[in-house]
């Protein structure tokens, strides 16, 4: 069953307070990741590699460039899971 | 009915019998690729973890920093250079397409005939020949066999491509395997995907200046940084955890992991996925030494066993992985 955008905020914000070490609750989506979150370019990858698995999507390299805060990301995911 | 043929005669099982490597005398910083490249020594250290590595000088050919490494493996395994009956040199930085360089190797060394011939896997190469070197033994071709993994990656490299000027360095390093009455290398899980054979490649053939060519720059190597980490992070994991299965060893059974150093995140990334316990040493040469490919793996085996971060009889798994792409991991004893 899709995830709700509800369910994709709560998620993301595991997957970055597991990667970057940033609190959960700092996760919201208005931030940018590499201004806000200290998610770097390569961090990112790594955020995305987990949100593909979590939750069913698959995000290519060239896509990963435009999602640029944690709003884009979820609305890139809610398009696009499986 | 076919003639009957005697087969050789090997032994039950391979092991790595001795190591040793050789780093050049030059010690190049970061500062010295700002001179090239638009970047920092806070970015290339945050994005890579990489704060030095060796540049070779014009004495420090691959075949000389070969024989250094390889006559410490020797030494190391308790062997005459006479014993050694095969020689396998892995490399995509030697200049000259035929004789193989490991002949001259073989010669040098004074091994006598050993069996000698070059392969090409890049930064999976130490695997590839390793997993060759077991075969010989196992099956009896040879019974000590010379494995080396011997770069001058700087000879390929564009100084003002930011995406490899920092990345690259040269080195070599060396096993001896022989003969083993327990197991002491596993199974190998290697492979290669060639559907993504551009992520990592030289920019031109060699043969653009036999065709007449004039390019402006010098063959080098590129990469597509982020498909290149994105696989590394996320299938070598994988692979690097099947290694450990197909061997039976779980990650508290490990002591040591040694995976190829191309970049601290993606070392700490396969840290974190294979959830390796704290008990585990985990080599980070790629601070001092950047990215040698073939030779990074042996490089930094021989580091940890020399500074006591990790003995002789640990249990260390081992992955290889770069251009091709390629890849190989197993599980071996150390020396
Ligand atoms: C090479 C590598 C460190 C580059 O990192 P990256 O995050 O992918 O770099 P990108 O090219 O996507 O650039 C990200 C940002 O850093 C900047 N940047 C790129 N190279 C830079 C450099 N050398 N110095 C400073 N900034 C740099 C870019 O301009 C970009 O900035 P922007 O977001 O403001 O536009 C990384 O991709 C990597 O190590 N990949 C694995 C490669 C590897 O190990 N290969 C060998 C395997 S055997």
């Amino acid at each position: 069953m899709a995830a709700t955008q509800e369910e994709i905020v709560k998620g993301l914000a595991e997957i970055v307070n597991e990667i970057a070490g940033i609190p959960e609750e700092d996760v919201q989506l208005d931030k940018s990741f590499t201004d806000d979150l200290d998610v770097d370019s390569l961090s990112m990858v790594e955020v995305v590699v987990a949100a593909e698995e979590r939750f069913d999507v698959k995000i290519p390299d060239d896509d990963v460039k435009t999602l640029k805060t944690v709003g884009d990301a979820v609305t890139y995911i809610a398009e696009h899971q499986g | 009915m076919p003639a009957k043929i005697k087969p050789a005669q090997g032994s039950p099982y391979a092991r790595v019998l001795g190591v040793g490597g050789y780093r050049p005398t030059r010690v190049v910083p970061n500062e010295e690729i700002l001179k090239h490249i638009e970047s920092s020594d806070e970015w290339i250290r945050s994005r890579s973890g990489i704060a030095t590595r060796h540049w070779a000088g014009p004495d420090e050919t691959v075949t000389e920093m070969t024989l250094h490494a390889a006559g410490k493996a020797i030494a190391d395994a308790g062997l005459a250079p006479e014993q050694v009956d095969a020689v396998i040199i892995s490399t995509v930085s030697h200049f000259k397409q035929t004789p193989s360089v490991a002949t001259e190797i073989a010669h040098r060394l004074g091994t006598g005939k050993a069996a000698a011939f070059d392969i090409s896997a890049a930064c999976a190469g130490f695997g590839y020949g390793l997993t060759i070197a077991k075969g010989l033994v196992v099956e009896g071709s040879a019974r000590y066999v010379l494995v080396v993994g011997v770069e001058r990656l700087s000879d390929l490299t564009d100084l003002t491509d930011r995406s490899t000027a920092f990345l690259f360095g040269d080195g070599a390093g060396a096993v001896i395997v022989g003969p083993s009455q327990e197991p002491a290398i596993g199974p190998t899980v290697w492979g290669s995907e060639g559907d993504k054979h551009e992520t990592i490649t030289q920019t031109l053939p060699w043969d653009v200046y036999r065709d007449g060519g004039r390019p402006e720059k010098y063959p080098a190597i590129r990469q597509e940084g982020q498909t290149v980490f994105r696989w590394a992070v996320f299938e070598m994991a994988k692979v690097a955890q099947e290694a450990l299965e197909v061997a039976g060893i779980s990650a508290e059974d490990l002591d040591v992991f040694i995976p190829h150093q191309a970049n601290m995140r993606i070392i700490d990334s396969m840290v974190k996925t294979l959830k390796l316990p704290e008990h585990v040493t985990v080599a980070r040469d790629v601070e001092t030494t950047g990215n040698t490919s073939a030779a990074s793996i042996p490089l930094a085996m021989e580091r940890l066993l020399a500074t006591g971060q990790a003995r002789s009889g640990d249990t260390a798994l081992v992955i290889g992985f770069g251009a091709g792409l390629v890849y190989a991991a197993t599980v071996v004893t150390l020396p």
